[in-house]
């Protein structure tokens, strides 16, 4: 897992931040950010503006996952949701602090930080966005 | 006066709650007498996914968020007290720092001294805002503290943190005094590479809790040249419900000027939180004009205290723009002693 490090470390940008990207040429937000558009190619060169996203959106759909994967096996079972972003981007984050009966399609969430995985007792923590209900 | 002191200020508290009752009766006890004796009645619980660093960023973030006007490069040092950091190497504040877009020009610290680490950090801050070195400061008292299974400590020890905003620009509350008062006391104490702390018993009433705390507010009252009744508000540490009543008694204040600040009864030991937290609790309904004493205490030992004026400005701070301390205390979830023992990570997992 060594090389998780390097990897984590380089997204910290986007795991705290919600560090975007938008093409100035067509308006598009790009979550995780792009080195260009792919709707406006090479118009978009030099054209890729960073932006920094609200974290608010909602809920599209979501799941309740029993079996985790490597690193998540502590924590199950968690919710899944596939959430829209204001800004427009779709992103694949957990849902916390939320009774799962009460998880509906369509409900307003916002980021909250928290840890998302850890090497081990003795490696790294990650940290990073999850999603609770907008109050 | 010169106007320095609390900016702004915000607070996280982990919505799960374990009852005594439930712990109790784990152990064969009795938790209607161990709620009764201790003066709490349940605790906070992180979930498996919190620690100091998630609580002290969400403190942070509540805090920033009351303040629109204060961009965060402007930020010039993050100090959090603890003494549940993460890591034992790899410093809690780089994280906050990160997180909140202060970094990379800013100085950084963790600081450890049981539950004062975060009182100690606001007095760093004064010094630097003081000196001219930086125009924010934010310090920060936030853990997730554990107890033995079975240790007295486990109905207490909880989790939650605070953070503050120390400035000389749109000051809410003025700091007008503050002093420490410390000594060599080994009341409690955590070995390093130990997971859950030691104790030593009764001896953590008298000679350590009372004598720091009234020796430090007696000092910072002749400072001040004030008594007891020149003070609307009065926080004192919390390890339990029953300490911080009793030390205010014996200093001449009343209940009524400590009730806003005592959190413990439905919280537990925030450790590091638990000044702090009672202090935000007595901001989120402080008027102009108000006058706030604090005192904290930290094992080991001693005690930091402040004297404390609320400002006009505080009526200009956006403070609905975060949850008070009555709203994170009531948003709540129970769990059972198995649910708490994964979320605290009792059962270590290969
Ligand atoms: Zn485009």
């Amino acid at each position: 897992m060594k090389e998780g490090v390097a990897r984590f470390w380089r997204q910290i940008p986007e795991r705290y931040n919600f560090m975007a990207n938008k093409c100035e040429s067509c308006d598009r937000v790009y979550f995780p950010p792009r080195e260009s558009c792919p709707y406006c190619r090479r118009k978009s060169i030099g054209k890729m503006k960073k932006t920094k996203l609200s974290g608010k959106g909602e809920v599209v759909t979501y799941t309740i996952v029993h079996i985790g994967p490597e690193g998540f096996e502590e924590q199950t079972p968690y919710p899944i949701a596939i959430i829209k972003l204001d800004e427009g981007p779709y992103i694949t984050a957990q849902i916390v602090d939320c009774p799962f009966d009460q998880i509906k399609i369509g409900m307003k969430v916002e980021s909250t930080f928290r840890k998302i995985q850890q090497d081990g007792h003795t490696g790294a923590i990650y940290y990073g966005y999850k999603f609770k209900q907008r109050k | 006066m010169e106007e320095l002191g609390i900016v702004s200020y915000g607070s996280h508290i982990p919505r799960y709650r374990i009852k005594a009752e439930v712990i109790a009766a784990v152990w064969g006890k009795d938790g209607a007498a161990i709620s009764r004796g201790l003066g709490i009645f349940e605790k906070s619980v992180p979930s498996i996914d919190q620690d100091t660093a998630t609580i002290s960023v969400e403190a942070l973030r509540a805090a920033l968020k009351r303040c629109t006007t204060l961009n965060p490069t402007e930020i010039g040092a993050i100090y959090v007290g603890s003494e549940s950091h993460p890591y034992a190497v790899k410093p809690t504040g780089t994280i906050v720092g990160e997180a909140i877009g202060a970094t990379p020009d800013l100085m950084v610290a963790d600081y450890e001294f049981a539950c004062k680490a975060g009182t100690a950090a606001i007095q760093t801050c004064i010094g630097f805002v003081k000196a001219g070195m930086i125009k924010y400061g934010v310090a920060i008292g936030a853990d997730t503290s554990q107890a033995a299974p079975g240790d007295a400590l486990e109905y207490s020890a909880s989790a939650g943190g605070a953070a503050f905003i120390i400035g000389k620009n749109n000051v809410i509350a003025t700091i007008n005094h503050t002093l420490s008062y410390t000594t060599d006391t080994p009341d409690f104490w955590r070995r390093a590479e130990m997971k859950y702390p030691s104790h030593g018993g009764r001896f953590t009433g008298q000679p350590a809790y009372f004598k720091h705390i009234t020796n430090c507010a007696t000092k910072l009252m002749e400072k001040a040249g004030s008594k007891p009744q020149d003070y609307t508000y009065a926080i004192f540490h919390q390890p339990n419900g029953k300490f911080p009543v009793n030390v205010a008694k014996k200093l001449g204040f009343t209940i009524d000027q400590v009730k806003q600040g005592l959190m413990v009864p439905y919280i537990g030991n925030t450790y590091s939180g638990a000044s702090m937290i009672g202090l935000a609790s007595v901001l989120d309904v402080a008027k102009p004009g108000d006058r706030i004493f604090m005192t904290s205490y930290g094992s080991g030992a001693g005690s930091d205290g402040f004297d404390i004026t609320v400002t006009d400005t505080i009526t200009k701070l956006a403070r609905e723009n975060a949850p008070t301390i009555a709203q994170l205390v009531a948003d709540k979830e129970y769990v059972d002693y198995g649910q708490y023992t994964k979320m605290t990570n009792l059962l270590f997992w290969e």
